[in-house]
């Protein structure tokens, strides 16, 4: 298929390897993927079997599903028990555990539960529920958000009033200071998320290179997009220089998608969020603003905010901050699986967890 | 494979998506109460002995939503999905049976078409739907129509994964994912069109077209689950492991553009006119080449091979020329595409 094929040339990858193999010389070096879509085409398309050993590549917090607290889960499970309640949500949610069961455990219990792939999905099922009230589980990074701002503001323009959002959108860039500030995580280079870049382009990512030193390339999905990042990162490394620089040109602009900027400051307002596994994170999630409250499911039902309760020895905090492996794990591949996951990085098709147990 | 958590006391979707829940649920329910020795085959029928003559006999149910799809119905589904099932074990299908259960208030013109569409399709087959029963249930008690059907056939040739030892070839009929797909993409949810139509197809003249040849020691037909689980289903079966190569499998443009839009692999899509066929190295060439004379195999390829190594195990080379697991379909892809 013509823009897929091209990218996935094998006679391209594996000049870049040998590329990688004269740059990196005696050296080693550990690369972070952010993102899960990252982790996930690494691993389909063989990419750990083809590299240098001394590469090493680990995975970060880039899941949405996996990053989404037990918490949040437990509130949308709450509220799926509510009789004049559809649950609309991402397919990927459904088999997330919360604390004590997971949405595709309410859906066979007859909870109205309603897949969608598109948040614009939601509009139809409010309108054609007029006596119910549709409560989207808004969750993903900045490559979703902005569409969820769009149907909120639809929604609005249309007067539909029995739509409402219950949202967990998160910022990238303060979870990735976290990782930069932490000093058990010794990353030599970001591979960052193409997608969400589209939308927030390169500058607020720039305090990776210039305050902490550590070369960042913002990279499409390709095999060949990811190879090429890699390369870039490890010229960066052998110049002593670093930067962050755009592999994935033919979609990000420096300053993203003002545009798309707007529409989520619209409906949007930067807040604290939980992160799975990373803990409370200032600025790092996307709560409604003034002139959405009246969508905002948190309002509507009164939702209580309580913390959230692991499953005792899940290490997945560990995994997606890049300082354990799944194999590290006691529970991976034993009672944790994906038929029936204890944490959520086995659980997300993006998932570190689950694609270690699928592929590796 | 570990125990069942909280989560699992109820009977979920992902259970009868033909993956790895599914296989579970066989293990820890039915064979667990019917057991004896030819459920314990797990194969997608049983072989039975009566007065000296080997009988293949299969049952399926079909739920597929919505009942009308490109490229086919469930009618015309439950007639050559049943065919498959008997042809893949070796078996030339003689009769088939048609349970129905119809919710109250289908249009009787539905029903024709539906009848009208299995009888065409049993001729295209060559077998009879000799017996039948008809059950309607409540308004929402069922949604619009599901079909049982059974099916009988002879054993022209005794398969077995037993046979299949390292060297042999693996051989696909054709490109894969169109059936689910297609059904997939005649749902309403899809706001996209596409021009992608079900590959169904009753599988028994190509089945007999190769069963002659000596060398043809297992067949099976990727529906639920798709080639990834018919694939490592035969090296749980076999104790061996299965190398493919993903440049060999077929994929048309229209099932790789909406796995690209939607996340799914294809390998892992239900297909419902396909074969895989394991077939010794040296009669590779034959069985190929009769495969590609019949119509509905003009695209085989073969696609890999057992290897002594990897123990149970499916290894993907992929594309790039890198290497990974192929791994059994977990949980739900879609569910009712069959």
């Amino acid at each position: 298929m013509k823009y897929i094929d091209e990218f996935r040339d094998r006679d391209l990858c594996l000049r870049l390897i040998k590329k990688m193999e004269s740059i990196l010389g005696d050296s080693e070096v550990t690369i972070m993927e952010v993102c899960g879509t990252h982790t996930m085409i690494i691993f389909r398309s063989g990419i750990r079997s083809l590299l240098p050993k001394s590469i090493r590549l680990l995975s970060g917090p880039g899941c949405p599903v996996c990053v989404t607290p037990a918490a949040y889960l437990d509130q949308a499970i709450a509220l799926s028990e509510i009789e004049d309640v559809i649950i609309a949500t991402f397919g990927d949610m459904m088999r997330v555990p919360g604390s004590g069961s997971s949405l595709e455990t309410q859906r066979a219990a007859g909870k109205k539960i309603a897949v969608v792939y598109s948040p614009l999905d939601d509009l139809n099922i409010a309108r054609n529920n007029p006596d119910k009230k549709v409560v989207f589980l808004a969750v993903g990074f900045e490559t979703t958000s902005p569409s969820v701002a769009v149907t909120a503001i639809e929604a609005k323009k249309m007067g539909i009033s029995n739509l409402y959002l219950l949202s967990a959108h998160k910022r990238i860039p303060p979870a990735l200071r976290l990782l930069a500030e932490d000093r058990d995580l010794n990353v030599d280079g970001f591979i960052l998320p193409g997608h969400v870049s589209t939308i927030i382009g390169v500058n607020p990512y720039l305090f990776l290179a210039e305050g902490y030193g550590i070369p960042s390339v913002i990279c499409g999905f390709e095999p060949l997009d990811i190879l090429q990042g890699i390369c870039m990162i490890l010229y960066q490394r052998k110049e002593k220089r670093a930067a962050v620089e755009v592999q994935y040109k033919r979609a990000v602009k420096n300053d993203g998608n003002p545009g798309a900027m707007a529409l989520l400051n619209k409906v949007f307002i930067e807040t604290d969020s939980e992160w799975r596994g990373l803990g409370a994170i200032a600025n790092s999630g996307y709560a409604m603003g003034e002139e959405y409250k009246e969508l905002d499911a948190r309002e509507v039902f009164s939702l209580k905010e309580r913390p959230s309760v692991e499953n005792e020895g899940c290490i997945c905090g560990e995994i997606l901050k890049g300082r354990k492996v799944p194999n590290q794990c006691p529970h991976f591949g034993e009672n944790c699986t994906p038929y029936s996951p204890l944490g959520p990085c086995m659980v997300s098709s993006e998932g570190t967890c689950a694609a270690y147990y699928k592929y590796a | 494979m570990p125990p069942i958590t909280n989560m699992h006391k109820k009977i979920l979707l992902a259970h009868g998506s033909g993956g790895s829940l599914s296989h579970r649920l066989i293990d820890e329910v039915f064979l667990k109460n019917f057991n004896n020795p030819f459920l314990s085959e797990k194969d997608d029928g049983a072989i039975v002995e009566i007065g000296g003559t080997k009988l293949a006999f299969t049952t399926d149910s079909y739920v597929v939503k919505p009942i009308f799809f490109p490229g086919g119905d469930i009618g015309k589904l439950s007639v050559f999905g049943t065919v498959n099932d008997l042809a893949v074990m070796g078996a030339e299908p003689l009769y088939i049976s048609c349970g129905l259960i119809i919710e109250e208030g289908l249009d009787r013109r539905v029903l024709e078409e539906i009848a009208l569409s299995m009888a065409q399709a049993a001729q295209i087959a060559r077998v009879l739907l000799v017996t039948g029963d008809t059950k309607v249930v409540e308004k929402g008690g069922a949604d619009r129509i599901y079909i049982n059907t059974s099916g009988v056939g002879i054993v022209k040739k005794d398969l077995s994964v037993k046979g299949i030892e390292a060297g042999d070839r693996i051989i696909i009929s054709g490109s894969v994912g169109e059936h689910e797909v297609s059904v997939l993409l005649a749902r309403e949810e899809f706001p996209f069109r596409s021009q992608v139509t079900s590959d169904l197809a009753p599988l028994n003249q190509l089945a007999s077209d190769i069963l002659v040849v000596d060398g043809v020691k297992f067949m099976r037909d990727p529906t639920r689950g798709g080639l990834a689980t018919t694939l490592n289903e035969i090296a749980e079966g076999i104790g061996l492991g299965i190398v493919v190569y993903e440049d060999k499998i077929g994929v048309s443009d229209g099932v790789a553009a909406v796995c690209e839009l939607l996340g799914f692999d294809p390998l892992y899509l239900a297909n419902e006119g396909k074969m895989v066929v394991v077939a010794k190295r040296d009669c590779t060439g034959e069985v190929l080449k009769r495969m590609k004379d019949n119509p509905l195999g003009k695209e085989s390829e073969i696609i890999g091979e057992v290897a002594a190594e990897l123990n149970g195990r499916v290894c993907l080379r992929t594309r790039i020329g890198g290497t990974r697991i192929l791994d059994m379909l977990a949980g739900e892809q879609l569910p009712r595409i069959c």
